[in-house]
C-alpha cells in the first residue's frame, strides 16, 4: 500500500465519521417509485416529505432510494443504506418480493425494518429473522375474509376469480380459495391476466361461460378496471368485487360508470371522513389526508401512501422509548428501537389500532378494514 | 367452446393482430433501411395514446416539452455542423428545427384543444409525437449510422429505457383511456362488432395499402428501398442515407403513435404499455425474418390470434405461449435460409 492509497483511506475513514452528525437518527427508505409498482410507490415517496423532521428532540434524516420494483435493486439499496449511510431503521419496500428479500439483510445487520408490503409471509413468526421485521399494511387473509363474509351475506353461491398473473394475483387466489372453501362458496373459474395487457376478452368469455353470481378481480391500481369494463361490455350482470389494491382516485377515473356498485375491502383511511366520530382512527386518518391533499391536491390520497405514513407513526411512538436506552447510530439503539416497536400497544394509525406482540408484528384487528362500495364515482363506506 | 366463442376470440385476435401488424411493418422498415432494431417502437404507441388522453383531459402533455427540448438539441447540433461547413444554410436549418415545435406548443397551450373534435385532437397528438422519431434518429443514431448492428441495438435499449422513464415522469404511473371514435355497435349473427374495432382494422388495412403504394410508386419510397437493398449503391446514386434514416424513423413514429391512438379507446394505456405491444409486433417481424413485409404482417396477425385463443384456454401462460412461438420460427428459419455473415 503506497502513501497515496493510505491517505485516501484515511480520508475515507474521516469522511465516514464526519458525513453525518452522530446524534441524528437516520431512516433508510426503500420504495418502488418506478417500474410496475410505481402507482403504489409514488404516493409512499411523497408521504415521506410530509413526515416530521424531528422525533423526541432528535433530528431525523430520511434517506430515500428507489428500487424500480426490482428485487435485486431493493437488496442493493438496503446494503447501501446499512453500510454507507449507517441507518438506524429501514422502511420498505413497497412490494412483497422486495420486502422478503430484504429480511435476510436487515436481520444480519441487526437493524429493524418496517415493510409497506401486504403479504403475511413478511412477518411470519415461524421465521426467526422476522424478529427484526414489522409491517403496516393489512394481511391479504384479513381482506379476503371480509370479501367472503360480504359475499355469503349477499347470498352469492358461485364466484369467478380474475387476477394478475404475478405474486399479487396468486397470493390472493390462495387466500381467497381457502376461505371460500370453508364457507361453501364455489369458485367456478380461475383466470389470470397481465398488468399491461391490452385485451382480456378470452378470460372474460371463459368467466361468462361459467355463469358465476359474482366476480372477484384481484389487481392493483387502474389495470384492475380492464376486466370489469370488458365484462360489462359483454353484458355480465352479476356483482363485482375488487381488492384493496385498487383504492386510489385513478381507478375511479379510468373505470368510470362501469364500476358503480363494486364492493371492496379497504383500510379505513380510504373513507376517513365517513367514519363515525367515535372511531379513534378517524382523527389520525383525516390528519394524514389533510396533509397529503394540501401538498398534492384534492382527492390525491391513496391507501398506499397511508401505509408509509403509518410506518412513520410507528417510529414516532417507538423512537422516544428507544432514546431512553441508547444513543442513535449505535448497535444498542437499533436493538432498543426493535424492542420498542414490538412493545407498541394501542397506537392509533391511519389504517388501524396497533397492538404488537412477539408473535404478531402487524398487530391489527377487525378495526383495520371496512367494506366500501363505489357510488356516484366516490368511495362509500358500508355501515 | 362453441362457435360463437371461437368467433368472438377470432375477432379480438384480429383487432389486436392488426395493431401488431402495423408495428411489425414499422420494425421491418426501420431495420431494413438503417439496420436499427428499434426497441423504442412501442414507446411511440404509449406516447401517442397518452398525449391524446392528456389533450382530452385539458392538461399539457409532457411529450410537448420533450419535443421542444429535442428540437433545441437538434438545432444546436445542426448549427455546429453547418458552421463547420461555412455557415451558409445556418439560419434556415436552425429555424426549421425550432419553428415547428414552437408552433405546436402554441397550438397546444393557446388554442385549448380539449374543446376540439376528436379527429383534430388526434392530429394534434400526432403532430406532437411523430417528429420525436426523426429527432431521436438525428441525436442517437445518425452519429453512429455506420456502426455494427450490435452497437445500434445497445443504443436502442438505452433509448427505450430513457423513453419509458420519461413516460413515467410525463404521464404518471396510472393509465388513461380516451373517448371512442365511434359508439357504433353492430349485431351480426350473435356477434357484436364495435365501431372502434372496425376503425382499428380499417385504419391498419389502409395504412398497409398506403405503405405499399409509397414504396412502389413514390420517389422517396423507392429511395428507401434502394437504401435497404444496398446502402453504398444508393449513396452512389445520390440518395442521402441520412435522409433515408430520418424518413424511416418518421414513418415508424407515425405508425406507432397512430396505433396508440387507435387502441386508447379500447384498453387502458400505461406509460410502459408500449413495450409489450412492440415486443409482440417484434415477434411478428421475426416471423418475416425482419425483411419481408407481408410475412411480418401475417406473423403479427398469427400472434394476435394465438394470444386471444391462449388467453381463453390457459390465461396464466398466455405470454409464455406467445413468446415461445419465436423458437420454432427461428429453428425453421435457420434451417431453411442461407446464413450470411455480416461484414464488420
Amino acid at each position: 500500500m503506497n502513501i497515496q492509497m493510505k491517505s485516501l483511506l484515511a480520508l475515507a475513514v474521516v469522511a465516514t465519521f464526519t458525513g453525518r452528525a452522530l446524534a441524528d437518527i437516520n431512516v433508510g427508505v426503500v420504495v418502488s417509485a418506478t417500474g410496475p409498482a410505481a402507482s403504489l410507490g409514488i404516493p409512499e415517496k411523497n408521504t415521506f416529505a410530509l413526515m416530521p423532521t424531528s422525533i423526541g428532540g432528535e433530528k431525523i434524516n430520511y434517506i430515500i432510494l428507489d428500487d424500480a420494483s426490482d428485487t435485486t435493486t431493493a437488496v442493493k439499496n438496503t446494503r447501501k443504506l446499512l453500510t454507507e449511510d449507517k441507518v438506524d431503521v429501514i422502511v420498505g419496500s413497497t412490494i412483497t418480493p422486495n420486502s422478503l428479500a430484504m429480511i435476510d439483510i436487515v436481520a444480519e445487520a441487526e437493524t429493524p425494518m418496517v415493510s409497506m408490503a401486504a403479504s403475511a409471509r413478511i412477518v411470519d413468526p415461524a421465521n426467526p429473522k422476522v424478529k427484526w421485521v414489522f409491517k403496516t399494511p393489512q394481511n391479504d387473509i384479513q381482506m379476503s375474509t371480509a370479501i367472503v363474509e360480504h359475499m355469503t351475506g349477499a347470498n352469492v353461491k358461485t364466484v369467478a376469480f380474475i387476477g394478475f398473473a404475478d405474486a399479487y394475483g396468486e397470493g390472493w387466489f390462495n387466500e381467497f380459495s381457502k376461505i371460500a372453501e370453508a364457507r361453501k362458496l364455489q369458485i367456478v373459474a380461475n383466470e389470470r391476466y397481465n398488468r399491461a395487457d391490452t385485451s382480456v376478452t378470452g378470460q372474460v368469455l371463459k368467466v361468462m361461460a361459467a355463469k358465476p353470481d359474482a366476480v372477484l378481480i384481484a389487481g392493483s391500481g387502474t389495470p384492475a378496471a380492464l376486466p370489469q369494463k370488458v365484462l360489462k361490455e359483454k353484458g355480465y350482470k352479476g356483482a363485482f368485487y375488487q381488492t384493496h389494491g385498487v383504492a386510489n382516485k385513478d381507478f375511479l377515473r379510468v373505470c368510470g360508470k362501469d364500476c358503480e356498485g363494486t364492493f371492496l375491502p379497504a383500510g379505513p383511511v380510504l373513507v376517513a371522513a365517513q367514519l363515525p366520530d367515535s372511531n379513534p382512527i378517524k382523527k389520525v386518518a383525516l390528519d394524514y389526508v389533510g396533509k397529503y391533499e394540501a401538498a398534492h391536491g384534492k382527492g390525491s390520497t391513496s391507501t398506499f401512501g397511508a401505509h408509509a405514513w403509518d410506518a412513520g407513526l410507528l417510529l414516532q411512538n417507538a423512537v422516544p422509548v428507544a432514546l431512553k436506552k441508547a444513543k442513535p447510530g449505535t448497535k444498542e439503539f437499533k436493538l432498543a428501537l426493535r424492542d420498542a416497536l414490538e412493545g407498541l400497544k394501542n397506537v392509533t394509525i391511519s389504517h388501524a389500532i396497533v397492538n404488537m406482540s412477539p408473535q404478531d408484528h402487524l398487530g391489527f384487528d377487525q378495526r383495520a378494514r371496512v367494506m366500501v362500495t363505489v357510488e356516484n364515482g366516490e368511495w362509500k363506506l358500508i355501515k | 367452446m362453441d362457435l360463437q366463442i371461437a368467433l368472438l376470440l377470432a375477432q379480438d385476435g384480429i383487432v389486436n393482430g392488426a395493431i401488431y401488424a402495423l408495428l411489425a411493418l414499422a420494425l421491418v422498415l426501420v431495420f431494413a433501411v438503417t439496420r436499427v432494431i428499434f426497441i423504442p417502437q412501442g414507446e411511440f404507441v404509449a406516447y401517442g395514446a397518452l398525449t391524446l388522453a392528456s389533450l382530452q383531459a385539458g392538461s399539457t402533455p409532457g411529450t410537448l416539452w420533450l419535443l421542444l427540448m429535442l428540437g433545441l438539441a437538434v438545432a444546436v447540433l445542426d448549427a455546429s455542423a453547418a458552421w463547420r461547413l461555412g455557415g451558409r444554410k445556418l439560419a434556415g436549418l436552425v429555424g426549421r428545427q425550432l419553428v415547428y415545435p414552437v408552433a405546436v406548443a402554441g397550438a397546444v397551450l393557446g388554442l385549448s384543444p380539449q374543446d376540439w373534435p376528436m379527429g383534430l385532437q388526434a392530429v394534434l397528438a400526432l403532430a406532437v409525437v411523430v417528429p420525436l422519431g426523426p429527432q431521436l434518429y438525428r441525436l442517437a443514431y445518425q452519429p453512429i449510422a455506420e456502426a455494427p448492428v450490435l452497437i445500434l441495438l445497445i443504443v436502442s435499449v438505452a433509448l427505450h429505457l430513457a423513453l419509458v422513464g420519461l413516460g413515467l415522469l410525463f404521464f404518471g404511473a396510472e393509465g388513461s383511456r380516451t373517448s371512442a371514435f365511434s359508439e357504433l355497435s353492430l349485431e351480426i349473427g350473435g356477434l357484436t362488432i364495435t365501431g372502434q374495432s372496425l376503425w382499428v382494422v380499417g385504419a391498419s388495412a389502409l395504412l398497409i395499402v398506403a405503405l405499399y403504394v409509397f414504396f412502389e410508386r413514390s420517389l422517396y419510397g423507392k429511395a428507401l428501398r434502394a437504401t435497404a437493398i444496398n446502402r453504398a449503391g444508393a449513396r452512389l446514386m445520390g440518395i442521402s442515407t441520412t435522409l433515408a434514416g430520418k424518413l424511416s424513423f418518421l414513418l415508424a413514429a407515425a405508425i406507432g403513435a397512430l396505433s396508440g391512438i387507435l387502441i386508447a379507446p379500447i384498453t387502458t394505456v400505461y406509460y410502459d404499455t408500449g413495450f409489450l405491444v412492440g415486443l409482440k409486433g417484434f415477434v411478428g417481424a421475426i416471423v418475416g425474418g425482419l425483411v419481408s413485409y407481408p410475412v411480418a404482417a401475417a406473423g403479427a396477425l398469427l400472434v394476435g390470434l394465438l394470444e386471444s385463443f391462449s388467453s381463453f384456454w390457459a390465461s396464466a401462460f398466455k405470454e409464455v405461449i406467445v413468446f415461445t412461438l419465436i423458437i420454432p420460427v427461428l429453428v425453421w428459419r435457420s434451417l431453411t435460409t442461407r446464413h450470411v455473415e455480416e461484414e464488420e
